[in-house]
């Protein structure tokens, strides 16, 4: 077994701003960008179609945002369908940490899947964040997992980040396939208690 | 526990409950696991690398639908990258012990078409699907989740998932459907009511006389788009018309097994006073035909309704509202009969079934397809192909001067050569509007059922198909 289980107790690092609400993972990552089979290049096609749209006006390709590695958002970042193709082109391009007003919940439990941290502040702390990075986009950003805390140049501000999901990136737990596969004998009494299973 | 009465996500999530994790999430187990081939390959990678075999291989069912040509399906196929990838399914299948649903078995289609239809998807059962539109199984009274491929992965090894528990929303539809109201009215019409978000943390259970009424190929359609709603599933609990559905079907219990089966799937269903952590009403009489006009499936109107205008829109929906009348290239106030399209797409996993093809086909019998628009027919799987042309369907379709294709994804997606150009605009039976879904970064849908589109067809634009049916 060789499941990476490192702690993720805080992200920090320079932010980047991308406004908009209901972002969808068709944007995220179209879709023509998943016929790969690995993630390996996916990084490079992030937000492609949204991107050549903007002709260099979208967040991406501003100078002054890049290398960072938190993107801060509106609402229900990453709804639609349930590829990880769009956490992975975020982590691959350098993201490790979203903050936002809210995520979809299929897109939040993939971050959480890659060790990735995804915290939702209020519409005002939100705004707020939003608005110093715009102004002071080098500021470091930081993102404390165990404190529920977002800090940056406006102060520290309380964020959220579900309890299960904090206890699993604080205890390393994140890649559940280590955790379900200790489990194995209750799984077999499970699945032997279930008509459907045993042929009714 | 023993006398509260209880719905069917708790017992199902009881049932299946391996136990509580350190995470303090639930390790469930997953009853049936369905793969494809796009959200699996790295999954599979991830397995090998880690030395882990499957763990319940006959538990596990593969088809390719995504990236598949429904013109041609001869291999090799024309595009490398498609076939590298059904390569690898077919590989990974084969080292590890999984059925495949591939071309040549005469079963292959869109994975929640083919499920259902070989009786694969049971009630009471937990299904994951690398794909988000799993919820479409929660019909049978299933508990179907959409994972990523991490999750893939750990279902593969372990045939869990580590979740929390949802809340459970009852969604009660009162009244009756007019003619030419379809269940995809029905789905679209509770998404609007409900918002894009309003199910976050929510299981919908769907129930009530409108959903009694349904088919469960109706059933199938409101579930699929329960994600676009933003629940995590939806579902129906299991009565007589699930049980027809599923008798002498391949993979479902046969004989005697299947009597103390429907016992069983009985005994899963909600009890009368049974605990919800919400309900609400949705009153199936006043559903409308209905047609996205937006980017999200949130932005819909009753066909004979107008376009919002700004000042009607509540505050936090106004930029959402200006951007997709932007790039819908729409007016606000517009009435969104007569919005000419381009392209009509009928198939899908929300709408590719024989019912909706027949749908379809009732209503592209009143006219031609309008010189300039192209239509495609594109079955959800082989089984529902054999089953039109038996039907003559097909024939109709295309005297009707719409293309009939091969089964699969097709322009949902738009992973595979069924594409819009540029700013098309598409009038489609799938279940995303989101930009540039159809496989154009500037392409345009509007959602809509399949006899809409159908009629959209040959006119040319979006009509009102009461008036011609
Ligand atoms: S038909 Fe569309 S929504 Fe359904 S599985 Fe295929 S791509 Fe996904």
């Amino acid at each position: 077994m060789t499941a990476t289980r490192a702690s993720v107790e805080s992200v920090s690092g320079r932010a980047c701003v991308l406004r908009g609400d209901d972002i969808d993972t068709d944007r995220i990552i179209p879709a023509r960008f998943m016929k790969v089979v690995t993630f390996d290049s996916v990084g490079e096609h992030l937000f492609e179609d949204d991107r050549l749209a903007a002709k260099g006006n979208h967040a991406l390709d501003d100078d002054r945002y890049e290398g960072a590695s938190i993107l801060v958002v509106d609402k229900n970042f990453g709804c639609g369908s349930s590829r990880e193709h769009a956490p992975q082109s975020l982590m691959r391009f350098g993201f490790n940490g979203f903050i936002g007003e809210s995520f979809a919940e299929i897109f939040a439990g993939n971050c959480t899947a890659l060790g990735l941290v995804c915290a939702t502040l209020g519409e005002d702390d939100l705004e707020n964040l939003m608005g110093s990075v715009d102004l002071d986009p080098e500021q470091e950003v930081r993102i404390d997992v165990e404190a529920r805390t977002v800090t940056s140049r406006v102060g520290t501000v309380a964020c959220q980040i579900p309890d299960g999901t904090r206890r699993q990136l604080l205890e390393g737990s994140w890649d559940a396939t280590g955790m379900l596969l200790d489990g194995a004998e209750d799984v077999t009494k499970t699945a032997e208690a279930l008509p459907y299973v045993s042929g009714f | 526990m023993g006398n509260t009465p209880r719905n069917l996500f708790d017992k199902v999530w009881e049932a299946h409950r391996v136990r509580e994790l350190p995470s303090g999430q639930t390790q469930l187990f997953i009853g049936t696991h369905l793969v494809h081939e796009v959200t699996s390959p790295q999954a599979f990678a991830m397995l090998r690398e880690r030395d882990l075999p499957v763990r319940f291989p006959n538990r596990t069912f593969a088809t390719v639908d995504h990236i598949i040509p429904t013109d041609s399906q001869v291999r090799p196929l024309s595009d490398e990258l498609a076939e590298a990838m059904m390569t690898e399914l077919e590989r990974n299948c084969r080292d590890h012990d999984i059925h495949l649903f591939d071309v040549a078995s005469g079963h292959q289609g869109i994975v929640h078409v083919i499920g259902p239809e070989q009786g694969i998807t049971l009630p009471g059962s937990t299904i994951a699907c690398g794909d988000s539109h799993t919820s479409t199984h929660g019909a049978f009274g299933a508990i179907a989740f959409g994972i990523g491929t991490s999750q893939v992965r750990d279902v593969l090894a372990t045939q869990c998932l580590a979740m929390a528990r949802l809340k459970v929303r009852r969604i009660e539809t009162t009244g009756k459907l007019n003619p030419g109201v379809y269940a995809k009215d029905v789905t679209l019409a509770i998404i609007r009511q409900l918002g894009v978000n309003g199910g976050v943390g929510y299981a919908y259970e769907y129930a009530g006389p409108v959903i009694d009424a349904m088919s469960l190929e109706e059933r199938m359609t409101v579930c699929n788009m329960s994600i676009e709603g933003g629940a995590r599933c939806g579902y129906v609990n299991p009565d007589e018309t699930t049980y027809d559905y599923l008798r002498g079907r391949p993979y479902a219990p046969q004989g005697d097994a299947f009597e103390r089966a429907v016992d069983w799937w009985r005994s899963m269903a909600s009890e009368p006073g049974a605990h919800y952590d919400d309900v609400v009403e949705i009153d199936g009489s006043a559903v409308a035909p209905t047609v996205t006009w937006g980017i999200n499936p949130g932005q819909n109107l009753g066909v004979d309704e107008k376009i919002p205008t700004l000042h009607e829109t509540p505050d936090d929906e106004r930029a959402s509202v200006a951007e997709a009348l932007d790039y819908m290239d729409l007016r606000a106030g517009q009435p969104i009969l007569g919005i000419p399209i381009d392209v009509a797409f009928i198939g899908s996993c929300t709408n590719g079934r024989i019912s909706d093809l027949r749908e379809a086909a009732r209503v592209a019998r009143h006219g031609q397809v309008q010189p300039g628009v192209r239509a495609l027919v594109v079955p959800g799987s082989q089984e529902v192909a054999r089953q039109a042309e038996a039907e003559g369907l097909d024939e109709v379709f295309r005297a009707h001067g719409f293309q009939w294709r091969e089964p699969g994804c097709s322009m949902c997606l738009a992973m595979n050569p069924d594409k819009l150009q540029g700013r098309e605009v598409c009038a489609s039976s799938s279940n995303r509007n989101f930009k540039g879904r159809q496989g154009s970064p500037s392409g345009r849908t509007l959602l809509m059922s399949p006899a809409m589109v159908a009629a959209a067809a040959i006119h040319g634009k979006v009509v009102d198909v009461r008036e011609i049916l």
